[in-house]
């Protein structure tokens, strides 16, 4: 479902991505770790279409980037660390303005905000301008923006950035959903434990590159920081 | 709660048809276009942060030129023109700057981004935003011109005049505004850029408009409106065909 071969970018003469391959097969859950400054945002940038890679290729569903990129574009939902609403519109307005960019049915889009809506547990709030809302209730309406257009591909940047134990555990239940409902994800974080939990696969880069890349099943988890530690030499009390 | 499996098609499942036909955006484009531009009203409606401060500007600088400048009616007659587009071009700076700096700042211009519409549809998206609260701003100012120069400005070619006026402005200046908004001094840059730019323009409008309101034959008048119109068009195909490259990191 992706492939990446030999992806370098590089900020002026900073190199970011230095030759990095990675494939991750239709429905997989892959969990990208590594130290700031490793390259996962980039890395997620690149293959979200927000930014052009250096050299290299990236396939996605068979789609070249960035010259195909308005394809791709209809096939992913992006979370990240941001919410990337409008906060001065109801969670429904911000709701149904995606689903007339990503052209769902005008005949559909209400129902499936609603439902969207109910199942991120916002419903009650749907008529509330989002500026009202908490971190959390903002992350699970970025979730509910995500998933509206129904995307094979989730890209979740650093998705549990400033989320509390309960925001996160919810943040948890519907990653497990979407988990099992086929579509590929690729999610980055800073938390080896829920990382390792909710994947099927590991990877951590380190200095621009893939450095280590696992099934979940082979990595014992409570040997996941000392392993993470020894590949990026970064220090971890997760 | 339960997410229904995706059946969303690759390249190879829908390859089928012609690939002319495939490499249209996914989202209509017009759909696309009124999708922002109804967004920026909803959300100026609601916080009305904009037009506020748009209108106040409006309003502050009638009122400086109207002490400062104590000239009888016919001296009158002959600043209102400059006085309208003045304004009309400071106020609007103050608008295309907030209303792209907003979407850079809370991260939602990535929103619409990675929507599968075409790039120059989020352009026009915002510019139709823009045009709006400029042609706001400009029919308020014609109105308090009116009352306080004493000059009659609601005349329709001077209507023809300004609407052509805006659009030429709004689309060089939404055009500008995008490029700057990376920069750390964007409220300094974009009127750097944007004056020398818009000038074919502001002295279009500035003398048409001043011809219509000095009541002069349509042979000092139709030029400008005609170098409006043809700016206007220049500008709209440069936008379209840069606004690609410009949101491209």
């Amino acid at each position: 479902m992706i492939e990446v071969r030999n992806l370098i970018k590089t900020f002026g003469l900073n190199p970011v991505l230095r030759g990095l391959d990675l494939d991750v097969e239709r429905g997989q859950f892959l969990t990208l770790l590594g130290p700031n400054g490793s390259g996962k945002t980039t890395l997620l940038r690149i293959l979200a279409a927000l930014s052009r890679p250096t050299g290299g290729t990236v396939r996605i569903g068979g789609w070249d980037l960035p010259a195909e990129a308005d394809f791709v574009r209809a096939q992913l939902g992006v979370v990240s660390h941001l919410p990337l609403l409008y906060d001065t519109l109801t969670a429904e307005e911000n709701l149904l303005l995606f689903a007339r960019l990503y052209d769902l049915p005008a005949d559909q889009r209400r129902p499936r905000v609603d439902a969207i809506l109910a199942r991120v547990g916002l419903a009650r709030r749907a008529r509330d301008v989002v500026r009202t809302f908490s971190r959390g209730m903002q992350q699970r309406l970025a979730i509910a923006r995500a998933i509206l257009h129904d995307p094979a591909i989730l890209l979740l940047d650093e998705p549990y950035t400033g989320l509390d134990q309960d925001a996160a555990a919810l943040l948890d239940t519907l990653l497990r959903e979407v988990a099992v409902s086929g579509r590929t994800v690729v999610m980055t974080t800073h938390d080896l434990r829920r990382g390792h939990a909710l994947a099927d696969r590991i990877a951590i880069l380190s200095r621009g590159k893939i450095a280590l890349d696992a099934p979940c099943a082979e990595v014992d988890p409570d040997a996941l920081p000392a392993l993470y530690s020894d590949v990026t030499g970064a220090a971890t009390t997760r | 709660m339960s997410v229904e499996p995706t059946a969303t098609p690759d390249k190879a499942q829908a390859q089928a048809p012609a690939r002319a036909v495939q490499r249209r955006p996914v989202t209509p484009y017009w759909q696309a276009v009124g999708a922002i531009a109804w967004k920026d009203l909803r959300a100026e409606i609601r916080s009305r942060e904009l037009i506020n401060s748009m209108v106040l500007f409006t309003l502050m600088t009638v009122m400086v030129f109207s002490l400062a400048l104590e000239l009888d009616s016919d001296a009158r007659q002959n600043v209102v023109a400059g006085v309208l587009w003045v304004t009309v071009v400071f106020a609007g700076m103050l608008g295309f700057s907030r209303s792209l700096a907003s979407e850079q700042d809370r991260g939602s211009l990535d929103a619409l981004l990675l929507a599968p519409i075409d790039r120059s549809a989020l352009f026009f998206g915002k510019m139709i935003g823009n045009l709006l609260f400029v042609l706001v701003i400009a029919f308020v100012l014609m109105l308090l011109l009116t009352v306080m120069f004493n000059v009659s400005l609601i005349k329709p070619l001077l209507i023809v005049m300004v609407l052509l006026g805006s659009v030429g402005f709004t689309t060089i200046g939404t055009l500008i505004a995008s490029m700057s908004v990376h920069a750390r001094a964007r409220e300094t840059l974009l009127p750097i850029l944007l004056l020398p730019v818009s000038l074919p323009v502001l002295i279009s409008a500035v003398r048409g408009s001043a011809a219509i309101l000095n009541g002069m034959p349509s042979e000092d008048w139709l030029p400008w409106i005609q170098l409006l119109a043809v700016a206007d068009v220049i500008f709209l195909a440069g936008a379209y065909s840069l606004f690609d490259y410009i949101v491209e990191e």
